[in-house]
């Protein structure tokens, strides 16, 4: 039973379904139960959250990223998983606190001030839970202040800064500042992204790391990430 | 199942009222001054049905002006079929062409003597000697049978390219105008599983590619029901001569119940008035005046209308495809084809340029894109044409069935339904309810259907332009794939049945 279970939330993992009502990879899913709905199931028979995140959620990952290596899956399909293995990681959030069980990290994520733009934000946020982040978002046009804050009171390990203009860009290197000057800037590393940046120009901020796109962004955590345990 | 091509919302560039004009003015062109015709048979036909026939001396060669009333021209067009079938080898791959329903299906031609290869070659920076990048370079060669299969196995698997019409001139040493006709179409026939279509070389070879078809389609009742042949005359000299050799060739394909297209080719500003009205009405009557010939020695023989008008350069007096002109004399004609109710084998695609380039793809997709909106049921010259007519380059025709491609997602008929705006409404609420307010997850679906556009499939990763690199290897791909030959004792039928094949055709 405990086996059968995880495999259909690793079959939905790779499916890309959340719930019961979405599509996913293959046809004719609609109505079957999605990672949700499997995982509260699973969490009420006593599965532990391990090794629902080990065998359902990281095995399904690996599938899919092999997929999309091969080119049998896209972006969207890759994003889609991502969500579920999201979904999935929030249900779990209160167990794994319970367990004392470590998530990979967490991070938050934020459009800069005076930016509206937040679909790169957005889906970078979903493939750092899809590789098993906690991610907490504060949406777009973040006042330095406001990001200060979130960063004392969530204490995450990064900080992921996007902006799309080469007017709004310059407010991230007023973010730094802000953390600077709040002494938290050696609380968390900064990460920033957006078509007008560059690797250069987070050097220039004094950023930690710069992502040219989704997947760039989550090797680079990944990469801070080891470094930090090491 | 037929091929489905694509079914548009036609463009009307012309008014109703001005194609009953043209129609008009091209009757009275058939009645003054008429057509010079140099073939007795037609002359006698169309002076047994009514029009004045008189001797004319003109250049030492029998002929006759032709002074056809209106009447005879539109009671013969009338008899004339309104859907045609082309049928193949795979039946799944015939065309439906009716004359009432704009359903556009594309096709090559056009018979070039020169077959452009595209080589990868290294080029190193005088100025910078560590700079070393790659760029194409062309290679001309003549037209070959080995190529025309080569052409043909690459149409078999282009998604886009719906009929072979054979793209090059074989020229080979062992090919003589005895041996050409049978030889062209066994190599396009054991290469692709589509329509194949060509002209006729020597008259007396048809009855020889008749009983090829008839052995491949299974026999003379099968070949009627799926014609896998299809002929292609152009008996109109522009302006309004009717040609002794073509014209007898008309009467005996007509006479085969073989489907035929009745083809015209005028230049504007040298053959053909260079206004649009004038000369829309001159190829309307220089076509018209074909179909009724069809018609008056077989009744009901499938016939497609053929336009091919373009325009003269005025610089050197060649033909032009790449000038609005072009398209504005094939949109024109397709409403004319229309307006009878004839499937009508239009032209489109085709540059001036000798290469493939940014000047050949703004060319061929200017008429690829306008030609198509107007809705022939069959376009030709739409794959790999380049210098005019002149050369044929495969990489190009891999560039074109992917141009194609995107042309047809382009004009095909808006999916606006209730169902649908329904469906789209739940997304709508659903996304919105979401911290990421992303519709990505939707896509998915409409993507795997087909019903979205992948990016282009040619695109180059770096600063340099790669569609060429990238179309040579997917033909190359191609190629590599296993022909789609005809069964081995069919093949042995064939040339125990036909002489003149080449043995070499058979490996």
């Amino acid at each position: 039973m405990t086996e059968d279970i995880l495999a259909l939330i690793k079959e939905n993992v790779i499916q890309g379904r959340i719930t019961g009502d979405d599509e996913g990879f293959d046809e004719g899913l609609v109505g079957q139960a999605g990672v949700s709905e499997l995982t509260e199931t699973a969490l009420a028979q006593g599965i532990s959250s391990e090794d629902i995140i080990k065998r359902g959620l990281s095995e399904g990952m690996d599938i899919v990223g092999r997929k999309f290596e091969a080119g049998e899956y896209y972006l969207p399909d890759m994003l889609a998983s991502a969500k579920a293995v999201g979904a999935v990681m929030e249900i779990l959030e209160p167990y794994l606190i319970e367990s004392n069980i470590k998530s990979k990290g967490k991070i938050i994520m934020a459009t800069v001030k005076g930016d509206f733009h937040d679909i790169g934000k957005n889906i970078v946020s979903i493939l750092l839970q899809g590789a098993g982040y906690m991610v907490k978002d504060l949406g777009n046009d973040i006042d330095p202040q406001a990001i200060v804050a979130a960063v004392r009171e969530e204490k995450p390990q990064f900080l992921g800064l996007s902006a799309l203009l080469t007017s709004t860009m310059l407010r991230m290197k007023d973010t730094i500042q802000a953390l600077t000057d709040s002494g938290v800037r050696d609380k968390v590393k900064v990460i920033i992204g957006g078509v007008a940046t560059s690797e250069e120009f987070a050097q220039s901020i004094g950023a930690d790391g710069y992502g040219a796109d989704g997947f760039q962004a989550v090797r680079v955590i990944e990469a801070l990430n080891t470094s930090q345990e090491d | 199942m037929a091929r489905q091509g694509v079914l548009v919302e036609p463009y009307h560039r012309l008014k109703l009222e001005q194609v009953e004009q043209l129609h008009q003015a091209s009757l009275a062109i058939l009645t003054d001054p008429g057509v010079i015709c140099f073939n007795r048979q037609a002359a006698e036909v169309f002076g047994d049905h009514g029009a004045d026939v008189s001797s004319i001396n003109q250049g030492g060669a029998a002929c006759w002006r032709l002074k056809i009333p209106g009447t005879v021209i539109t009671d013969a067009v009338q008899a004339a079929p309104k859907v045609v079938k082309l049928g193949a080898r795979d039946e799944n791959n015939c065309l439906i062409l009716d004359g009432h329903e704009p359903r556009v299906r594309f096709a090559s031609g056009s018979e070039a003597n020169k077959w452009l290869d595209v080589d990868m070659e290294a080029f190193v920076s005088k100025r910078n000697p560590g700079t070393e990048v790659e760029f194409p370079v062309f290679r001309v060669e003549k037209g070959t049978v080995d190529r025309l299969v080569k052409a043909a196995r690459l149409c078999e698997h282009l998604d886009s390219w719906d009929s072979f019409l054979r793209t090059v001139n074989i020229q080979d040493d062992d090919i003589t105008d005895d041996n050409k006709d049978v030889n062209k179409f066994f190599a396009s026939l054991n290469n692709t599983t589509k329509h194949v279509m060509s002209g006729l070389t020597e008259l007396s070879q048809l009855s020889n590619v008749v009983r090829m078809a008839q052995t491949i389609a299974g026999g003379e009742d099968r070949l009627r029901e799926n014609p896998i042949i299809s002929f292609i005359t152009c008996i109109v000299k522009s302006p309004l001569q009717l040609v002794d050799d073509t014209t007898q060739k008309a009467i005996e394909i007509a006479k085969s119940g073989i489907p035929l297209v009745i083809s015209s080719s005028p230049q504007g500003g040298s053959t053909a008035p260079i206004g649009e009205d004038g000369m829309v009405a001159q190829i309307n009557a220089e076509i018209l005046v074909g179909i009724a010939l069809t018609q008056l020695v077989n009744k009901g023989t499938p016939v497609l209308y053929g336009s091919v008008p373009s325009r003269t350069r005025l610089d050197n007096l060649y033909d032009t495809y790449g000038v609005p002109e072009f398209n504005q004399y094939n949109i024109d004609c397709v409403q004319m084809a229309r307006y009878y109710g004839l499937p009508c084998y239009s032209t489109g695609g085709v540059s001036d340029v000798k290469v493939p380039g940014i000047q050949a793809s703004v060319e061929r997709l200017f008429s690829h894109i306008l030609v198509t909106l107007a809705g022939p049921q069959y376009i030709h010259y739409a794959f790999g044409l380049l210098e005019r007519t002149n050369t044929f380059c495969p990489v190009q025709a891999v560039l074109d069935d992917a141009h194609i491609s995107m042309v047809k997602r382009f004009v095909s008929q808006p999916m606006v339904t209730a169902d649908r705006i329904s469906e789209s409404l739940k997304q709508v609420r659903r996304v919105m309810g979401t911290s990421d307010k992303l519709y990505i997850l939707f896509v998915r679906r409409a993507f795997r259907s087909g019903e979205i556009t992948p990016p282009y499939p040619f695109e180059g990763k770096d600063m340099g332009d790669e569609t060429l690199f990238w179309a040579q290897k997917r033909m190359e791909e191609i190629l590599s794939l296993p022909p789609s030959h005809i069964a081995e004792p069919v093949v042995d039928r064939v040339f125990q049945e036909v002489p003149g094949l080449l043995t070499r055709l058979r490996s």
